[in-house]
């Protein structure tokens, strides 16, 4: 981009008053200003202890959860979309035919590796049916690597967890499942 | 086998030597917590509150983190690279280090002692480790000019670009902030009539009047110049991160950097040691401490206790003029140091001087009382017609426009345009 270039506004810097120049009511200024953050409101979330608000848990990206139906089964179709979609490639589903008549496929296994998940949240987007979510659980941790990687009971469970406080996304933002 | 004792003075100068140098050395580690703390509250954090007593779940408030920190820092491996020159990079941090607490042994940290009545001890025992050095100031600034060499030597001696450009940068800003800062204390010397810091306190003491009421401007420019001695923001140019990477201090790890960081923190307990000695009326407070040389126990842990909480208000401006302010740039450094802090303190230097000269006759002609007015007011007139002055002429230093030049690639891209 050259200088001369017309989507460049060249700004002229305002000339100093006499304040500025003495550059004592400006420092005083500065002053003031750390001196009220000195004594403000802290922040800081004192985290064990405290735990942090999630703003809004519709769009909160945490720990995944595998959604159930109503009769309690795995909402999953097996379609593998959401594995084709992950960019960090964390998602593994085997899957097999179906036992319940209303699909073709389901996962058998379903296994997401919480350790190289990067929480974008677009397996969320590519679900066609709600399934997977991804929900506002913030406090990941685990003992091994093997102990990240979440089956699918673990993610069930996820579920069963957080379905209290946390009802599918699908219904609170008007879907139809 | 007396003769083998050390006698009564030497004793007392090592006990003295032993509570300034772990106290300095303790202060300058909590003084790391409450800068942390400092840096946390003015940003809207809480800043270290988890440590305390090791092996117990007590926190105190994060009382216990200076040792963490300390235990941290020398724990870890002391590398040296392999491209320094070996003998100076050794040498650097304790030259520093051994200059900034040398310093102390000219300065008074309280009053005097009552008398004890040891034999061969002279009473009243002065808080100060070297008594009646009649050089002080200039031991005092001998030693902090030394200290200069310690980061010269310790940018010299990494053979690293970045140590080697904080090195200079630093010597450069020292040796120009040398100028104004000895400006000031002239005319602090030139009032009290003395080189002994301790005399320098008793002046201010008898007459009620602190310098920085008699000398505004000397202590103004007294003051911007410690803060560049002591390379806090806005002129910690030698170590600027961003820039620099570490300044002089890049290629030290382990224990050295210690050393460097703790000089650096001595350097800041110096200079607010000097701006309430010679400023602030080091111990005297109207009212409270009295001003006489005969004191009582009471009497002399008050003054004691007032020259550390004023020492300790002075270090918190320290801090927290370090989140008010950036950074100057290397030329706005120059530009106020020659420009504007060496004419204003000579400004101060000749006012002073022609006060004190022509004090006797005024006093003489007018009456005491009044003569002390005018000898007060006539430094405030100076000091705004000097400040406004110095606001108008200098440059005001902020033209940050870039210099629009034209690399060979855009001169082709003109000639295609025409």
């Amino acid at each position: 981009m050259q200088p001369t270039d017309p989507g460049i506004t060249w700004l002229e810097e305002k000339p100093l008053g006499l304040a500025e120049r003495l550059y004592l009511p400006l420092f005083l200024q500065g002053l003031t200003t750390t001196a009220r953050h000195l004594v403000s409101p802290k922040v800081t979330v004192s985290f064990p202890e405290q735990r942090p608000t999630v703003g809004n848990p519709l769009i909160y990206r945490g720990v995944h959860r595998l959604n159930r139906d109503d009769e309690g089964r795995v909402k999953c179709v097996a379609c593998f979309l959401c594995a084709t979609a992950c960019p960090a490639h964390c998602i593994d589903i085997v899957a097999t035919e179906s036992p319940w008549p209303d699909r073709e496929k389901y996962p058998e296994a379903f296994q997401i590796d919480e350790l190289r998940c990067i929480f974008c949240g677009m397996c969320e987007e590519a679900c066609p049916v709600d399934a997977i979510e991804l929900t506002s659980l913030l406090d990941l941790t685990g003992k091994s690597r093997e102990e990240m990687v979440f089956d699918k009971e673990k993610l069930l469970s996820v579920y069963d967890m957080t379905k209290d406080t946390e009802p599918m996304k699908s219904a609170a933002l008007g879907g139809a499942l | 086998m007396t003769s083998l004792l050390p006698s009564p003075t030497t004793l007392a100068a090592l006990i003295k030597i032993g509570l300034l140098v772990g106290g300095l050395m303790t202060a300058a580690a909590y003084l790391v917590l409450v800068e942390r703390w400092m840096a946390a509250w003015v940003q809207d954090r809480k800043g270290p509150n988890r440590v305390g007593i090791p092996l117990t779940k007590i926190r105190l408030f994060g009382l216990g983190q200076p040792l963490a920190d300390g235990l941290k820092i020398i724990l870890k491996e002391d590398f040296t690279p392999r491209h320094v020159d070996k003998v100076l990079y050794v040498a650097a941090p304790l030259v520093l280090l051994a200059a900034s607490l040398a310093i102390f042994a000219a300065i008074p940290f309280g009053s005097v002692l009552p008398p004890l009545g040891i034999p061969g001890l002279p009473d009243p025992v002065p808080f100060l480790v070297a008594p009646g050095l009649d050089v002080g100031v200039l031991w005092v600034f001998a030693l902090s000019s030394i200290a200069v060499y310690g980061v010269l030597l310790g940018g010299w001696a990494s053979n690293n670009k970045y140590g080697f450009l904080g090195g200079v940068r630093s010597s450069a800003q020292l040796v120009a902030y040398e100028i104004p800062l000895g400006l000031g204390l002239l005319g602090v010397v030139l009032a009290a009539g003395s080189l002994r810091l301790d005399v320098i306190m008793n002046a201010q003491a008898e007459t009620g009047i602190w310098y920085i009421f008699a000398q505004p401007l000397g202590f103004i420019v007294f003051l911007v110049a410690s803060f560049a001695e002591a390379a806090r923001l806005p002129f910690d140019l030698p170590e600027a991160e961003q820039e620099l990477v570490g300044g002089y201090h890049t290629e030290y790890s382990g224990i050295k950097l210690l050393l460097f960081l703790v000089s650096e923190f001595l350097h800041m307990v110096t200079a607010a040691f000097l701006i309430v000695i010679m400023f602030l009326g080091g111990w005297h407070l109207w009212g409270v401490t009295g001003s006489g040389q005969e004191v009582t126990w009471l009497g002399a842990f008050l003054r004691f206790a007032v020259l550390s909480s004023k020492i300790f208000g002075v270090i918190l401006f320290f801090m927290l003029v370090r989140w008010s302010w950036p950074r100057f740039r290397f030329d706005q450094l120059m530009t106020l140091a020659w420009k504007v802090m060496l004419p204003l303190g000579l400004a101060n230097l000749v006012t002073v001087a022609t006060i004190e000269e022509f004090r006797p006759q005024l006093s003489e002609a007018v009456g005491p009382a009044t003569a002390g007015w005018i000898a007060l007011l006539i430094p405030w007139g100076v000091f705004f017609v000097g400040w406004i002055t110095a606001g108008l002429l200098t440059p005001s230093g902020t033209d940050n426009t870039p210099i629009r030049t034209y690399g060979p690639l855009d001169v082709e891209h003109d000639l295609v345009e025409v």
